[in-house]
Protein backbone atom coordinates (compact mmCIF):
# COMPACT_ATOMS: atom_id res chain seq x y z
CA UNK A 1 0.00 0.00 0.00
CA UNK A 2 1.39 3.46 -0.68
CA UNK A 3 1.42 4.95 2.62
CA UNK A 4 1.46 8.86 3.21
CA UNK A 5 1.10 8.69 6.89
CA UNK A 6 2.41 5.84 8.37
CA UNK A 7 1.92 5.18 12.36
CA UNK A 8 4.55 2.10 13.31
CA UNK A 9 4.53 0.74 16.60
CA UNK A 10 3.08 3.74 18.59
CA UNK A 11 2.85 2.74 22.57
CA UNK A 12 2.89 6.12 24.89
CA UNK A 13 3.17 5.47 28.29
CA UNK A 14 2.35 8.83 30.55
CA UNK A 15 4.48 8.25 33.87
CA UNK A 16 7.08 5.49 34.64
CA UNK A 17 5.92 2.40 35.68
CA UNK A 18 2.43 2.75 34.98
CA UNK A 19 0.47 0.97 32.67
CA UNK A 20 0.71 1.67 28.74
CA UNK A 21 -2.48 4.06 27.85
CA UNK A 22 -1.36 2.78 23.93
CA UNK A 23 0.94 0.40 22.71
CA UNK A 24 1.53 -1.51 19.27
CA UNK A 25 -0.47 0.77 16.86
CA UNK A 26 0.37 0.70 13.25
CA UNK A 27 -1.67 2.45 10.83
CA UNK A 28 -0.72 2.93 6.91
CA UNK A 29 -2.98 6.00 5.70
CA UNK A 30 -2.96 6.13 1.46
CA UNK A 31 -3.41 10.30 0.70
CA UNK A 32 -6.68 11.38 0.35
CA UNK A 33 -8.37 8.85 2.20
CA UNK A 34 -10.52 9.85 5.28
CA UNK A 35 -9.89 7.46 8.44
CA UNK A 36 -12.34 7.52 11.23
CA UNK A 37 -10.69 6.38 14.87
CA UNK A 38 -13.65 5.19 16.75
CA UNK A 39 -13.77 4.06 20.55
CA UNK A 40 -15.57 4.58 23.71
CA UNK A 41 -13.81 7.41 26.23
CA UNK A 42 -10.83 6.91 27.86
CA UNK A 43 -9.33 4.59 24.76
CA UNK A 44 -6.28 7.00 24.18
CA UNK A 45 -7.97 7.81 20.94
CA UNK A 46 -7.37 11.82 21.19
CA UNK A 47 -4.00 10.67 22.80
CA UNK A 48 -3.49 9.42 19.36
CA UNK A 49 -4.74 11.83 17.16
CA UNK A 50 -2.12 13.83 19.63
CA UNK A 51 0.70 11.93 18.17
CA UNK A 52 0.38 12.58 14.53
CA UNK A 53 -0.22 16.42 15.51
CA UNK A 54 3.25 16.63 17.55
CA UNK A 55 1.52 17.81 20.23
CA UNK A 56 2.56 14.83 22.38
CA UNK A 57 5.48 12.54 21.76
CA UNK A 58 5.52 8.65 21.80
CA UNK A 59 6.93 6.73 23.70
CA UNK A 60 7.85 4.04 21.64
CA UNK A 61 7.34 3.94 17.57
CA UNK A 62 7.15 7.00 15.90
CA UNK A 63 4.64 8.80 12.72
CA UNK A 64 5.91 8.99 9.27
CA UNK A 65 4.49 11.85 7.10
CA UNK A 66 5.23 11.56 3.56
CA UNK A 67 8.54 10.66 4.15
CA UNK A 68 9.32 12.98 7.49
CA UNK A 69 9.35 11.89 10.73
CA UNK A 70 7.14 13.63 12.68
CA UNK A 71 8.53 15.50 15.82
CA UNK A 72 6.94 17.90 16.76
CA UNK A 73 3.41 20.46 15.29
CA UNK A 74 3.13 21.90 12.47
CA UNK A 75 0.63 23.27 9.90
CA UNK A 76 0.90 20.24 7.63
CA UNK A 77 -0.67 18.19 10.06
CA UNK A 78 -3.80 20.84 11.04
CA UNK A 79 -5.87 20.65 13.87
CA UNK A 80 -9.64 20.98 14.03
CA UNK A 81 -10.01 21.06 18.09
CA UNK A 82 -12.97 19.58 19.90
CA UNK A 83 -13.46 23.03 21.39
CA UNK A 84 -12.88 25.16 18.19
CA UNK A 85 -9.92 27.03 19.65
CA UNK A 86 -10.35 29.99 18.07
CA UNK A 87 -8.84 32.86 19.79
CA UNK A 88 -11.65 34.77 21.33
CA UNK A 89 -9.87 38.65 20.99
CA UNK A 90 -10.05 38.32 17.52
CA UNK A 91 -12.34 38.04 14.58
CA UNK A 92 -13.37 34.69 12.84
CA UNK A 93 -11.18 36.38 9.88
CA UNK A 94 -8.04 37.46 11.86
CA UNK A 95 -8.10 34.25 13.33
CA UNK A 96 -7.80 32.87 9.74
CA UNK A 97 -5.38 35.55 9.41
CA UNK A 98 -3.26 35.33 12.19
CA UNK A 99 -2.35 31.27 10.26
CA UNK A 100 -2.22 32.02 7.22
CA UNK A 101 -0.08 34.95 7.99
CA UNK A 102 2.55 32.68 10.06
CA UNK A 103 2.13 29.67 7.44
CA UNK A 104 2.53 31.58 4.14
CA UNK A 105 5.19 34.02 5.40
CA UNK A 106 7.59 34.86 2.44
CA UNK A 107 5.85 32.65 -0.23
CA UNK A 108 2.44 34.78 -0.77
CA UNK A 109 2.23 37.99 -1.18
CA UNK A 110 -0.13 40.06 1.55
CA UNK A 111 -3.01 40.51 -1.02
CA UNK A 112 -2.47 37.09 -2.00
CA UNK A 113 -2.79 36.03 1.43
CA UNK A 114 -5.75 38.36 2.16
CA UNK A 115 -7.91 36.62 -1.01
CA UNK A 116 -6.80 33.01 0.26
CA UNK A 117 -8.25 33.57 3.98
CA UNK A 118 -11.73 34.44 1.88
CA UNK A 119 -11.24 31.87 -0.22
CA UNK A 120 -11.36 29.41 2.53
CA UNK A 121 -13.88 31.57 4.56
CA UNK A 122 -15.87 30.92 1.32
CA UNK A 123 -15.34 27.27 1.42
CA UNK A 124 -17.18 26.88 4.94
CA UNK A 125 -19.70 29.27 3.79
CA UNK A 126 -18.85 31.97 6.71
CA UNK A 127 -18.11 35.22 4.82
CA UNK A 128 -20.97 37.06 5.51
CA UNK A 129 -19.90 36.38 9.51
CA UNK A 130 -16.31 36.81 8.97
CA UNK A 131 -16.11 40.00 10.78
CA UNK A 132 -17.54 38.92 13.88
CA UNK A 133 -16.04 37.71 16.94
CA UNK A 134 -16.11 33.58 18.04
CA UNK A 135 -18.23 34.39 20.94
CA UNK A 136 -20.85 36.28 18.58
CA UNK A 137 -21.27 33.14 16.28
CA UNK A 138 -23.51 29.58 17.43
CA UNK A 139 -20.90 26.39 17.97
CA UNK A 140 -21.32 25.20 14.80
CA UNK A 141 -20.03 28.40 13.06
CA UNK A 142 -17.36 28.21 15.42
CA UNK A 143 -16.05 24.79 14.43
CA UNK A 144 -16.70 25.78 10.91
CA UNK A 145 -14.20 28.94 11.28
CA UNK A 146 -12.08 25.75 12.98
CA UNK A 147 -12.02 23.68 9.66
CA UNK A 148 -11.32 26.53 7.70
CA UNK A 149 -8.34 27.65 9.67
CA UNK A 150 -7.56 24.49 9.10
CA UNK A 151 -7.75 24.14 5.40
CA UNK A 152 -6.10 27.43 5.33
CA UNK A 153 -2.74 25.89 6.03
CA UNK A 154 -2.68 23.32 3.01
CA UNK A 155 -2.25 20.29 5.41
CA UNK A 156 -0.95 17.46 3.85
CA UNK A 157 -3.15 15.46 6.97
CA UNK A 158 -5.96 17.09 8.16
CA UNK A 159 -6.50 15.97 11.62
CA UNK A 160 -10.08 16.13 13.27
CA UNK A 161 -11.11 15.71 17.25
CA UNK A 162 -14.13 14.79 18.02
CA UNK A 163 -15.17 18.17 15.84
CA UNK A 164 -19.18 17.62 16.05
CA UNK A 165 -18.88 16.19 19.43
CA UNK A 166 -20.22 19.51 20.89
CA UNK A 167 -22.91 20.20 18.20
CA UNK A 168 -26.94 19.30 18.40
CA UNK A 169 -27.60 16.65 15.42
CA UNK A 170 -28.67 19.11 13.24
CA UNK A 171 -25.89 21.67 12.74
CA UNK A 172 -24.20 18.14 13.06
CA UNK A 173 -25.29 16.58 9.41
CA UNK A 174 -24.82 19.89 8.04
CA UNK A 175 -21.18 20.02 8.89
CA UNK A 176 -20.41 16.59 8.07
CA UNK A 177 -21.94 17.16 4.54
CA UNK A 178 -19.80 20.04 4.27
CA UNK A 179 -16.81 18.49 5.29
CA UNK A 180 -17.79 15.67 2.69
CA UNK A 181 -17.85 17.75 0.06
CA UNK A 182 -14.48 19.73 1.22
CA UNK A 183 -13.28 16.10 1.17
CA UNK A 184 -14.48 15.30 -2.33
CA UNK A 185 -13.48 18.88 -3.92
CA UNK A 186 -9.81 19.23 -2.11
CA UNK A 187 -9.43 15.27 -1.90
CA UNK A 188 -7.50 15.76 1.36
CA UNK A 189 -6.43 13.48 3.34
CA UNK A 190 -8.45 13.31 6.79
CA UNK A 191 -8.22 11.73 10.39
CA UNK A 192 -11.05 11.95 12.21
CA UNK A 193 -11.82 10.88 16.04
CA UNK A 194 -15.11 10.08 16.90
CA UNK A 195 -17.63 8.54 18.98
CA UNK A 196 -20.44 8.46 16.67
CA UNK A 197 -20.94 5.16 14.48
CA UNK A 198 -23.21 6.58 12.28
CA UNK A 199 -20.83 9.68 11.25
CA UNK A 200 -17.81 7.12 10.88
CA UNK A 201 -19.50 4.97 8.67
CA UNK A 202 -20.91 8.07 6.62
CA UNK A 203 -17.88 9.70 6.24
CA UNK A 204 -14.94 7.68 6.09
CA UNK A 205 -13.18 5.21 3.44
CA UNK A 206 -11.89 2.90 6.87
CA UNK A 207 -13.35 2.88 10.61
CA UNK A 208 -10.14 2.40 12.79
CA UNK A 209 -11.95 0.45 15.46
CA UNK A 210 -9.55 1.03 19.17
CA UNK A 211 -9.92 -1.34 22.24
CA UNK A 212 -10.41 -0.23 25.40
CA UNK A 213 -7.59 0.95 27.54
CA UNK A 214 -5.18 0.68 29.06
CA UNK A 215 -3.11 -0.68 26.85
CA UNK A 216 -5.65 0.27 24.19
CA UNK A 217 -4.90 -0.56 20.64
CA UNK A 218 -6.18 -0.86 17.27
CA UNK A 219 -9.03 -4.35 17.80
CA UNK A 220 -10.17 -4.04 14.07
CA UNK A 221 -10.03 -1.84 10.48
CA UNK A 222 -13.39 -2.22 8.93
CA UNK A 223 -13.52 -0.90 4.76
CA UNK A 224 -16.13 1.27 4.00
CA UNK A 225 -17.26 0.46 0.25
CA UNK A 226 -19.62 2.90 -0.08
CA UNK A 227 -19.99 5.02 -3.03
CA UNK A 228 -19.07 8.40 -3.18
CA UNK A 229 -20.21 11.01 -2.96
CA UNK A 230 -22.44 9.87 -0.82
CA UNK A 231 -26.24 10.87 0.49
CA UNK A 232 -27.27 10.72 4.35
CA UNK A 233 -30.82 10.22 2.87
CA UNK A 234 -30.04 7.26 0.11
CA UNK A 235 -28.04 5.64 2.36
CA UNK A 236 -30.43 5.24 5.12
CA UNK A 237 -32.03 2.06 3.52
CA UNK A 238 -28.71 0.81 1.89
CA UNK A 239 -27.37 -2.89 2.71
CA UNK A 240 -23.76 -2.05 2.94
CA UNK A 241 -24.24 1.00 5.00
CA UNK A 242 -26.44 -0.73 7.42
CA UNK A 243 -23.58 -3.79 7.57
CA UNK A 244 -21.16 -1.62 7.87
CA UNK A 245 -23.11 0.13 10.78
CA UNK A 246 -23.80 -3.47 12.31
CA UNK A 247 -20.16 -4.34 12.82
CA UNK A 248 -18.65 -1.41 14.07
CA UNK A 249 -21.87 -1.90 16.51
CA UNK A 250 -21.00 -4.73 17.61
CA UNK A 251 -17.00 -4.27 18.17
CA UNK A 252 -18.16 -1.56 20.25
CA UNK A 253 -21.02 -2.51 22.41
CA UNK A 254 -20.40 -6.86 22.23
CA UNK A 255 -17.13 -7.65 22.24
CA UNK A 256 -15.33 -4.34 23.86
CA UNK A 257 -18.24 -2.58 25.89
CA UNK A 258 -16.95 0.38 27.79
CA UNK A 259 -15.74 -0.55 30.85
CA UNK A 260 -17.70 2.13 32.40
CA UNK A 261 -21.02 0.53 31.82
CA UNK A 262 -19.72 -2.71 32.00
CA UNK A 263 -18.76 -1.73 35.81
CA UNK B 1 -26.88 46.28 29.13
CA UNK B 2 -26.65 47.51 25.37
CA UNK B 3 -29.72 45.43 24.04
CA UNK B 4 -32.07 46.54 27.14
CA UNK B 5 -31.28 50.04 26.08
CA UNK B 6 -32.01 48.90 22.04
CA UNK B 7 -35.00 47.29 23.14
CA UNK B 8 -36.13 50.32 25.49
CA UNK B 9 -35.32 52.96 23.22
CA UNK B 10 -36.75 52.86 19.42
CA UNK B 11 -35.40 54.50 16.64
CA UNK B 12 -36.41 58.26 17.22
CA UNK B 13 -39.71 59.13 14.70
CA UNK B 14 -39.88 61.68 12.39
CA UNK B 15 -43.02 63.33 13.04
CA UNK B 16 -42.71 66.08 16.29
CA UNK B 17 -45.47 64.70 17.84
CA UNK B 18 -44.21 60.87 18.01
CA UNK B 19 -41.09 62.17 18.77
CA UNK B 20 -42.23 63.75 22.42
CA UNK B 21 -44.22 60.49 22.86
CA UNK B 22 -40.66 59.20 22.27
CA UNK B 23 -38.70 61.45 24.79
CA UNK B 24 -41.24 60.88 27.08
CA UNK B 25 -40.69 57.20 26.87
CA UNK B 26 -36.59 57.87 27.75
CA UNK B 27 -37.17 59.53 30.42
CA UNK B 28 -39.18 57.04 31.68
CA UNK B 29 -37.35 54.46 30.89
CA UNK B 30 -34.31 55.73 32.80
CA UNK B 31 -36.33 57.38 35.63
CA UNK B 32 -37.36 53.69 36.23
CA UNK B 33 -34.30 52.55 36.50
CA UNK B 34 -32.55 55.38 38.67
CA UNK B 35 -35.78 55.26 40.69
CA UNK B 36 -34.57 53.05 43.82
CA UNK B 37 -30.84 54.80 43.75
CA UNK B 38 -33.22 57.72 44.17
CA UNK B 39 -35.79 56.78 46.89
CA UNK B 40 -32.51 55.65 49.08
CA UNK B 41 -30.68 58.27 48.63
CA UNK B 42 -33.67 60.68 49.85
CA UNK B 43 -34.52 57.86 53.06
CA UNK B 44 -31.06 58.45 53.72
CA UNK B 45 -30.77 61.79 54.00
CA UNK B 46 -33.75 61.88 55.90
CA UNK B 47 -32.98 59.41 58.37
CA UNK B 48 -29.79 61.34 58.85
CA UNK B 49 -31.67 64.99 58.80
CA UNK B 50 -33.64 63.87 61.63
CA UNK B 51 -31.02 61.83 63.90
CA UNK B 52 -28.14 64.50 63.82
CA UNK B 53 -30.56 67.60 63.71
CA UNK B 54 -30.00 68.09 66.94
CA UNK B 55 -28.22 70.90 69.36
CA UNK B 56 -26.34 68.26 70.85
CA UNK B 57 -25.56 66.34 67.96
CA UNK B 58 -21.94 65.84 67.22
CA UNK B 59 -21.73 65.38 63.51
CA UNK B 60 -23.67 68.04 61.33
CA UNK B 61 -27.23 67.23 59.73
CA UNK B 62 -27.64 67.82 55.82
CA UNK B 63 -29.28 70.83 56.34
CA UNK B 64 -26.13 72.54 58.03
CA UNK B 65 -23.77 71.05 55.73
CA UNK B 66 -25.37 73.34 53.27
CA UNK B 67 -25.10 76.31 55.11
CA UNK B 68 -21.79 76.16 55.88
CA UNK B 69 -20.47 74.10 52.79
CA UNK B 70 -22.30 76.16 50.11
CA UNK B 71 -19.49 77.98 48.81
CA UNK B 72 -17.50 74.20 48.87
CA UNK B 73 -20.17 72.38 46.76
CA UNK B 74 -20.98 75.27 44.41
CA UNK B 75 -17.99 76.71 43.71
CA UNK B 76 -15.55 73.71 43.13
CA UNK B 77 -13.07 75.58 41.25
CA UNK B 78 -12.63 79.31 43.37
CA UNK B 79 -8.77 79.93 43.73
CA UNK B 80 -7.82 82.62 46.85
CA UNK B 81 -4.10 81.48 46.65
CA UNK B 82 -2.33 79.47 49.10
CA UNK B 83 -4.12 76.49 50.35
CA UNK B 84 -7.33 78.33 50.25
CA UNK B 85 -8.68 76.74 47.46
CA UNK B 86 -11.93 74.60 45.27
CA UNK B 87 -12.31 70.80 46.26
CA UNK B 88 -11.78 70.53 42.41
CA UNK B 89 -8.39 72.02 42.68
CA UNK B 90 -7.71 69.97 45.58
CA UNK B 91 -9.20 67.08 43.94
CA UNK B 92 -6.99 67.68 40.65
CA UNK B 93 -4.19 68.32 42.23
CA UNK B 94 -4.49 64.50 44.14
CA UNK B 95 -5.13 63.41 40.76
CA UNK B 96 -2.09 64.27 39.24
CA UNK B 97 0.10 62.09 41.83
CA UNK B 98 -2.37 59.25 41.39
CA UNK B 99 -1.84 59.86 37.67
CA UNK B 100 1.80 59.66 37.76
CA UNK B 101 2.02 57.03 40.64
CA UNK B 102 -0.07 54.75 39.02
CA UNK B 103 1.33 55.22 35.51
CA UNK B 104 4.49 54.38 36.85
CA UNK B 105 3.23 51.28 39.10
CA UNK B 106 1.37 49.97 35.77
CA UNK B 107 4.27 50.49 33.39
CA UNK B 108 6.59 48.14 35.86
CA UNK B 109 4.16 46.21 37.41
CA UNK B 110 3.06 44.88 33.67
CA UNK B 111 6.52 44.23 32.85
CA UNK B 112 7.70 42.41 35.80
CA UNK B 113 4.51 40.60 36.01
CA UNK B 114 5.75 39.24 32.55
CA UNK B 115 9.12 38.55 34.07
CA UNK B 116 7.64 36.44 36.45
CA UNK B 117 5.30 34.66 34.36
CA UNK B 118 7.14 33.67 31.73
CA UNK B 119 10.58 32.39 33.61
CA UNK B 120 10.11 30.13 36.67
CA UNK B 121 13.87 31.11 37.49
CA UNK B 122 12.55 34.93 38.26
CA UNK B 123 9.23 33.26 39.57
CA UNK B 124 10.80 31.76 42.30
CA UNK B 125 13.51 34.63 43.33
CA UNK B 126 11.19 37.41 43.37
CA UNK B 127 7.47 36.31 44.14
CA UNK B 128 8.31 35.12 48.17
CA UNK B 129 9.93 39.00 48.02
CA UNK B 130 6.47 40.66 46.50
CA UNK B 131 4.22 38.38 48.64
CA UNK B 132 6.07 39.87 51.43
CA UNK B 133 6.25 43.51 50.33
CA UNK B 134 2.52 43.69 49.31
CA UNK B 135 1.58 43.59 52.88
CA UNK B 136 3.20 46.24 54.05
CA UNK B 137 0.61 48.74 54.80
CA UNK B 138 1.26 51.88 51.93
CA UNK B 139 1.40 54.48 54.89
CA UNK B 140 4.01 52.73 56.27
CA UNK B 141 6.28 53.61 53.13
CA UNK B 142 6.11 56.92 53.88
CA UNK B 143 9.03 57.66 56.54
CA UNK B 144 11.22 55.94 54.27
CA UNK B 145 10.29 57.66 51.15
CA UNK B 146 10.48 61.07 53.08
CA UNK B 147 14.23 59.32 54.41
CA UNK B 148 15.01 58.51 50.58
CA UNK B 149 13.51 61.43 48.68
CA UNK B 150 14.03 64.29 51.34
CA UNK B 151 10.83 65.86 50.25
CA UNK B 152 6.92 65.61 49.79
CA UNK B 153 5.60 65.25 46.77
CA UNK B 154 7.96 62.50 45.49
CA UNK B 155 7.56 60.72 48.78
CA UNK B 156 3.52 61.17 48.39
CA UNK B 157 3.80 59.30 44.61
CA UNK B 158 6.20 57.05 45.54
CA UNK B 159 3.52 55.64 48.41
CA UNK B 160 0.93 55.88 45.23
CA UNK B 161 3.60 53.42 43.06
CA UNK B 162 4.49 50.88 45.52
CA UNK B 163 0.22 50.39 46.90
CA UNK B 164 -0.77 50.26 43.29
CA UNK B 165 2.43 48.07 42.07
CA UNK B 166 1.69 44.59 43.33
CA UNK B 167 -1.41 43.69 42.33
CA UNK B 168 -0.46 45.08 38.80
CA UNK B 169 2.34 41.97 39.21
CA UNK B 170 0.53 40.03 40.60
CA UNK B 171 -2.35 39.45 38.12
CA UNK B 172 -0.30 40.05 35.62
CA UNK B 173 2.06 37.16 36.21
CA UNK B 174 -1.45 35.01 36.60
CA UNK B 175 -2.29 35.89 33.50
CA UNK B 176 0.92 35.25 31.45
CA UNK B 177 1.20 31.81 33.27
CA UNK B 178 -2.62 31.11 32.34
CA UNK B 179 -2.65 30.96 28.94
CA UNK B 180 -5.25 28.22 27.73
CA UNK B 181 -3.75 25.06 26.75
CA UNK B 182 -6.06 25.44 23.72
CA UNK B 183 -4.36 28.55 22.55
CA UNK B 184 -0.46 27.56 23.51
CA UNK B 185 -1.58 24.19 20.78
CA UNK B 186 -2.75 26.49 18.24
CA UNK B 187 0.44 28.11 18.32
CA UNK B 188 2.13 24.98 18.00
CA UNK B 189 0.36 24.04 15.13
CA UNK B 190 1.07 27.31 13.11
CA UNK B 191 4.53 27.81 14.65
CA UNK B 192 4.24 30.69 16.41
CA UNK B 193 7.30 31.35 18.47
CA UNK B 194 9.28 33.93 20.86
CA UNK B 195 8.13 37.47 20.40
CA UNK B 196 4.97 36.69 18.01
CA UNK B 197 3.97 34.26 20.50
CA UNK B 198 4.22 36.54 23.58
CA UNK B 199 2.64 39.45 21.21
CA UNK B 200 -0.09 37.73 19.41
CA UNK B 201 -1.67 35.01 21.91
CA UNK B 202 0.23 35.58 25.78
CA UNK B 203 -0.56 39.48 25.93
CA UNK B 204 -4.08 39.59 24.65
CA UNK B 205 -5.04 36.11 26.98
CA UNK B 206 -3.45 38.22 29.63
CA UNK B 207 -5.37 41.57 29.33
CA UNK B 208 -8.18 40.83 31.17
CA UNK B 209 -6.16 39.55 34.36
CA UNK B 210 -3.85 42.45 33.58
CA UNK B 211 -7.15 45.19 32.99
CA UNK B 212 -8.01 43.48 36.43
CA UNK B 213 -4.53 44.36 38.22
CA UNK B 214 -5.04 48.16 36.90
CA UNK B 215 -8.52 48.42 38.46
CA UNK B 216 -7.28 47.12 41.92
CA UNK B 217 -4.48 49.04 42.09
CA UNK B 218 -6.28 52.46 40.95
CA UNK B 219 -8.75 51.63 43.65
CA UNK B 220 -5.65 51.24 45.82
CA UNK B 221 -3.92 54.50 44.69
CA UNK B 222 -6.87 56.19 45.79
CA UNK B 223 -6.84 55.28 49.42
CA UNK B 224 -3.66 55.68 49.55
CA UNK B 225 -3.27 59.38 48.00
CA UNK B 226 -5.74 60.98 51.06
CA UNK B 227 -4.03 59.03 53.70
CA UNK B 228 -0.35 60.14 52.39
CA UNK B 229 -1.52 63.95 51.51
CA UNK B 230 -2.46 64.24 55.19
CA UNK B 231 1.02 63.42 56.37
CA UNK B 232 2.71 65.32 53.61
CA UNK B 233 0.70 68.81 53.24
CA UNK B 234 0.30 70.91 50.50
CA UNK B 235 -2.20 71.13 47.73
CA UNK B 236 -4.13 67.80 47.46
CA UNK B 237 -7.90 66.30 49.03
CA UNK B 238 -5.89 64.16 51.72
CA UNK B 239 -4.55 67.62 53.19
CA UNK B 240 -7.90 69.50 52.58
CA UNK B 241 -9.27 67.03 55.29
CA UNK B 242 -7.01 67.35 57.03
CA UNK B 243 -6.48 71.02 57.55
CA UNK B 244 -11.08 71.51 57.70
CA UNK B 245 -10.69 68.66 60.52
CA UNK B 246 -8.03 71.14 62.40
CA UNK B 247 -10.32 73.67 62.10
CA UNK B 248 -13.62 71.88 62.65
CA UNK B 249 -14.98 72.41 59.26
CA UNK B 250 -16.72 69.30 59.89
CA UNK B 251 -19.25 69.79 57.27
CA UNK B 252 -16.51 70.35 54.63
CA UNK B 253 -14.90 67.05 55.58
CA UNK B 254 -18.49 65.64 54.87
CA UNK B 255 -18.60 67.32 51.72
CA UNK B 256 -14.93 66.37 50.76
CA UNK B 257 -15.67 62.42 51.77
CA UNK B 258 -18.53 62.86 49.28
CA UNK B 259 -16.18 63.90 46.22
CA UNK B 260 -13.57 61.34 47.26
CA UNK B 261 -16.07 58.95 46.55
CA UNK B 262 -17.21 60.09 43.60
CA UNK B 263 -13.86 60.41 41.95
CA UNK B 264 -12.49 57.03 43.15
CA UNK B 265 -15.76 55.35 41.53
CA UNK B 266 -15.35 57.40 38.20
CA UNK B 267 -11.26 56.45 38.46
CA UNK B 268 -12.62 52.89 38.53
CA UNK B 269 -15.14 53.04 35.85
CA UNK B 270 -12.45 54.73 33.84
CA UNK B 271 -9.79 51.40 34.38
CA UNK B 272 -12.59 48.85 34.06
CA UNK B 273 -13.93 51.26 30.32
CA UNK B 274 -10.10 51.03 29.25
CA UNK B 275 -10.31 47.15 29.99
CA UNK B 276 -13.39 46.45 27.91
CA UNK B 277 -11.88 48.69 24.89
CA UNK B 278 -8.95 46.99 24.61
CA UNK B 279 -9.56 43.94 25.45
CA UNK B 280 -12.79 43.80 23.49
CA UNK B 281 -14.93 42.22 25.53
CA UNK B 282 -13.20 39.05 26.16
Amino acid sequence: MNSFLDVSNVGITFRPGAPAVLRDVNLQVAKGEYIAIIGHSGCGKSTLLNIVAGLVSATTGGVLLDGREVDEPGPDRAVVFQNHSLLPWLSCRENIRLAVDQVFRGRKTSAERRDWVDENLGLVRMLPHADKRPAEISGGMKQRIGIARALAMQPKVLLLDEPFGALDALTRAHLQDQVMEIHHRLGTTILMITHDVDEAVLLSDRIVMMTNGPMATIGEILHVDLPRPRDRLALADDAGFIAARARVMSFLYARHRNPAEAA
Amino acid sequence: MSTTLQQTLPAAPAAPRQFLAWLGRIAYARGRDALPLIVMLVLIIGLWQIIADRPTSSLPAPSKIWTDSRELILHPFYDRGGLDKGLGLHLFASLKRVALGFSLAAIVGVALGMLVGTSSVAMRGLDPIFQVLRTVPPLAWLPLALAGFREAQPSAIFVIFITAIWPVIINTAVGVRNVPQDYRNVARVIRLRGAGYFLRIVLPSAAPYIFTGLRIGVGLSWLAIVAAEMLVGGVGIGFFIWDAWNSSNISDIIVALIYVGLVGFVLDRLVSLAGTAVTRGT
